[in-house]
């Protein structure tokens, strides 16, 4: 990309701040729905925007040909200048020059398109040849990103890095009934992590169908167990949205709601952000505001210690700026976004957990989640009742639902075997999917509401 | 710009027995309201180029953003072409195409400075009612162009505009967070708010009060909102032609049989003057029609695009759609048959139960089952016939192949919400789960 168009876009530019980011990306996207194979492409993306803040307003300009930079940025400075009427605040940041390019160990751009549909054409066949099951779904996409930032403080920094996800789902029909299951991976660029997983696919399958006779668990209250993966997302969709400072740093009320010392839960509950956690899907070196990545405690010891800034956000609330502004393309304006979260693990095992259980709901798997702030829903992907402290039949899936400030403090166990799941993306003011993971150890919840499909 | 796509058709001609090539460009430009003002002024410039050939019967594909390498474009379109599908369809030579009114000139004498306007006004009209609340909004105009040409000299191209106004207050009381807020779009530039402010509006009065529910089976009224947020995701995943073709939609082999409510009739219609999803043709060049889907009950078509339509030895009901990749079945903007009752008589024809304006989550169940799950974000109990509050820590679970062949009621008037035009919809039994005390 033009280096010099870039430089001579800063000159004499009359806003506060301006910030130019260029980016180009290759994706590769295969999926099966049953035998037919429904997409098979590379797409190509190139483009950019600037941004502009004037007097605490934001212009921002889109594009996808960079020519002309100069007259993009007059544009986003103008608009800047119609809605700024105050004072620009950013927290501040060490201008940084640097250049990061992430080759994950089995980077999916070295593997040939031959070999990435060869591996879709196995996950597929593992699935239609399960009996009983009718049909498949089975989407692979990575993508290589290719980004340059650039800001008037001085900072100019390339970044290139890649990201893979799979989803597998297989359905299965009895009649009139229709029952499927899924499973969801992902890595950061790292083939060879979603290369092996020939076994979790069958046993997916196969879910599908036993879900075809299993019977329904009733709406209700019930003490809850969720599995690592279903906790992670519980703690994405819970805490981890309502960590999100955009959503309180302007807000009077969500700041006393959200002041900092305020009681969540016990104190074995600790929940991380942080990009800086290397190698899962979330991580990464600088954020599209040009922020070093950090580790964010949000709730320590079961006290609310942190939350996720962009620089805007961090310094109207006086605190320092984490490195959460995220983008999902050049089309889209930084935001405050999460990247990894995840609960710590304590020392109870999964026997501890639910032994003394007499009755209740054991949950695994994600489905998908969505929160309100307040309120939150979360569906499992695989549901079990718990009975005597054994875990018992299979259920269909269950969606489970709550308060976020009972349902923390509801959280009595916290097991030790914590695991990342990769296989999210998350969604928020129209950027999706964003690449993120999160995670946690077994945990129990008391008086959890549960929705019986 | 249409030269180079000839020259891109001219090239990729040599390379397959079949070419299609699909353009479109877009520009708008959204005003940003956070925190009840101003916040940022956007415009974005997008534009994609979606090359699909079929070369020795199989389908080739590749997509960029820029016209700055067309021959990478057919390599990659060969390259995909080994391993592409086999093509069952023909690209379609020229049609004729139903008139649809999608462009509103208007939008290009609409000025940012009556847009932020608009929208400061709006923000300002809500909280009159309700000084706490604390809004969020956009505003939105902009316009796209399409051209689809193909190898059997099919070529159409059209211009639409639109314009979007959205709101969404929130209001905070110690731990207790009321959602409230509504939306509006059109090809017309919108210039006037009232709807969406009389609207919100009575959210925040039914609001006032909190009422509780306890877990029962009871009737449901869902408000177009409701309905959007309950019904829309599994109808049309089972009335969409792939999930027919594959065996899996609960619908299969029920074509001409009566699986809803006679009061229910759905159709699918891209052909509605300056609604935002109308357009001529599909993004295949299929002109676009109305599309029954259920008639007083009873299952009348699915959906198709050309590929599907081929497999499944049907025609294209002009439905295919492109989110940037292949074209594949889509809705367009759905419309619900009205009723007779009035939102009052279904009220007191309800007696005890509850009304749902905002499901949250409720399509992350098996919706290919028909299932929707969900916690009530914004939704009210009724006693013996009116209003008396709003609930929280509620859930309500069903299955639309139950709740929408039960004597449904539905209500007299319409509106629309998105791409769905609905009335009230009262479910005479449903599933509502609720917390303890």
């Amino acid at each position: 990309m033009q280096k010099d168009n870039l430089e001579e876009a800063f000159r004499d530019h009359e806003a506060d701040y301006l910030e130019v980011r260029l980016e180009e990306s290759r994706s590769t996207s295969i999926r099966y729905r049953g035998g037919d194979l429904e997409e098979i492409s590379e797409p190509r993306s190139s483009g950019g925007n600037v941004r502009a803040l004037v007097k605490g307003g934001w212009g921002f300009v889109s594009f996808n040909d960079p020519g002309e930079l100069k007259e993009k940025v007059k544009l986003a400075v103008r608009q800047a200048r119609l809605v700024g009427k105050d004072t620009s605040s950013l927290a501040p940041v060490v201008p940084v020059s640097d250049v990061s390019e992430e080759v994950a160990s089995r980077d999916c751009s070295d593997i040939s398109l031959t070999g990435k549909k060869r591996l879709v054409d196995e996950y597929n066949q593992i699935v239609l040849r399960t009996e009983k099951v009718d049909t498949s779904m089975v989407a692979y996409r990575d993508r290589v990103r290719h980004v340059i930032f650039a800001n008037s403080e001085g900072s100019r920094i390339q970044q290139k890095n890649s990201d893979v996800s799979l989803r597998v789902a297989a359905i299965a029909r009895d009649g009139g009934e229709v029952q499927q299951a899924g499973l969801s991976m992902g890595s950061r660029g790292n083939f060879a992590e979603i290369d092996n997983l020939h076994a979790q696919v069958e046993e997916t399958a196969q879910r599908a169908v036993m879900l075809l006779s299993a019977p329904k668990a009733g709406s209700g209250e019930y003490c809850v167990v969720l599995d690592p993966v279903l906790a992670g997302v519980f703690t994405h969709e819970a805490f981890g949205h309502l960590s999100e400072a955009d959503f309180t740093y302007e807000n009077e009320r969500m700041r006393e709601i959200m002041v900092l010392g305020r009681r969540f839960g016990g104190t074995h509950l600790n929940i991380v952000d942080g990009a800086a956690v290397p190698h899962l899907r979330g991580s990464y070196k600088y954020d599209d505001e040009g922020v070093p990545a950090t580790r964010t405690y949000l709730i320590k010891e079961g006290v609310l210690v942190g939350r996720l800034h962009s620089r805007e956000t961090a310094a109207k609330m006086g605190e320092m700026a984490t490195g959460n502004a995220r983008a999902v393309s050049y089309h889209f304006p930084p935001i405050v976004r999460m990247t990894n979260t995840f609960i710590e693990p304590q020392g109870l095992s999964f026997e501890d957990i639910i032994g003394d259980i007499k009755e209740g709901i054991y949950a695994r798997n994600w489905y998908g989640g969505t929160t309100s702030m307040e309120m939150f829903t979360f569906s499992a992907g695989e549901a079990y009742y718990i009975r005597n402290g054994q875990v018992a039949e299979l259920l269909r899936p269950v969606v489970l639902t709550g308060n976020i400030f009972v349902t923390l403090e509801n959280i009595d166990a916290i097991g030790n075997d914590l695991q990342m799941n990769q296989g999210g993306g998350c969604g928020k003011g129209g950027q999706s999917p964003l690449p993120v993971s999160n995670g946690s150890p077994h945990i129990r919840i008391q008086r959890c509401l549960v929705g019986g499909a | 710009m249409k030269s180079r796509l000839d020259i891109l058709l001219s090239t990729a001609v040599k390379q397959a027995e079949q070419v299609e090539i699909y353009y479109t460009s877009m520009i708008d430009t959204p005003a940003i309201f956070e925190a009840n003002r101003l916040k940022q002024l956007q415009t974005n410039e997008s534009a994609l180029v979606a090359l699909r050939i079929v070369r020795d019967g199989r389908i080739g594909f590749a997509t960029d953003t820029t016209f700055a390498n067309l021959d990478s474009l057919v390599t990659r379109a060969v390259e995909v072409a080994q391993f592409g599908a086999p093509a069952k369809f023909d690209v379609p030579g020229g049609k004729v195409y139903p008139e649809t009114t999608i462009y509103d000139s208007e939008v290009k004498s609409f000025v940012i400075e009556q847009m932020v306007d608009l929208g400061e006004k709006t923000i300002s009209r809500v909280r009159e009612h309700s000084p706490d609340l604390q809004c969020d909004a956009s505003m939105d105009i902009g316009t796209v162009s399409v051209c689809i040409l193909n190898s059997r000299g099919g070529e159409v191209s059209f211009e639409k505009s639109f314009c979007g106004i959205a709101l969404e207050g929130n209001l905070i009381r110690d731990t207790d967070m009321l959602f409230v807020g509504d939306s509006e779009s059109s090809c017309h530039p919108i210039r006037n708010t009232d709807g969406v402010v009389s609207s919100v509006v009575r959210q925040l009065e039914l609001s006032r009060r909190q009422a509780t529910v306890t877990t029962a089976r009871m009737p449901v009224i869902f408000t177009p909102h409701g309905v959007v947020s309950a019904f829309i995701a599994p109808l049309s995943v089972a009335f969409n032609g792939r999930t027919v073709l594959q065996g899996v939609s609960p619908l299969v082999n029920r074509l001409g049989e009566k699986v809803f409510s006679q009061k229910l009739s759905l159709w699918d219609d891209a052909t509605i003057p300056y609604r935002p999803r109308s357009r001529p043709c599909d993004d295949e060049g299929i002109p676009s029609r109305r599309i029954p889907l259920i008639d007083q009950g009873t299952v009348s078509s699915f959906l198709y695009d050309l590929q599907t339509a081929g497999l499944a030895g049907a025609e294209s009901t002009g439905s295919g759609d492109r989110g940037g990749g292949l074209p594949a079945p889509s809705i367009s903007s759905l419309v619900f048959g009205t009723g007779n009752a009035s939102f009052e008589e279904m009220l007191s024809e309800m007696g005890d139960g509850l009304v749902v304006e905002q499901l949250m989550g409720a399509s992350q169940t098996n919706v290919l089952g028909g299932d929707f799950s969900g916690n009530v974000l914004l939704g009210y109990r009724v006693e013996k016939g009116e209003i008396v509050g709003r609930v929280k820590d509620t859930v309500v679970s069903g299955n639309i192949y139950q709740a929408l062949n039960q004597q449904i009621a539905l209500g007299k008037d319409g509106r629309w919400v998105g791409a769905v035009f609905a009335p009230d919809i009262l479910c005479p039994e449903l599933t509502v789960g609720s917390k303890k005390g």
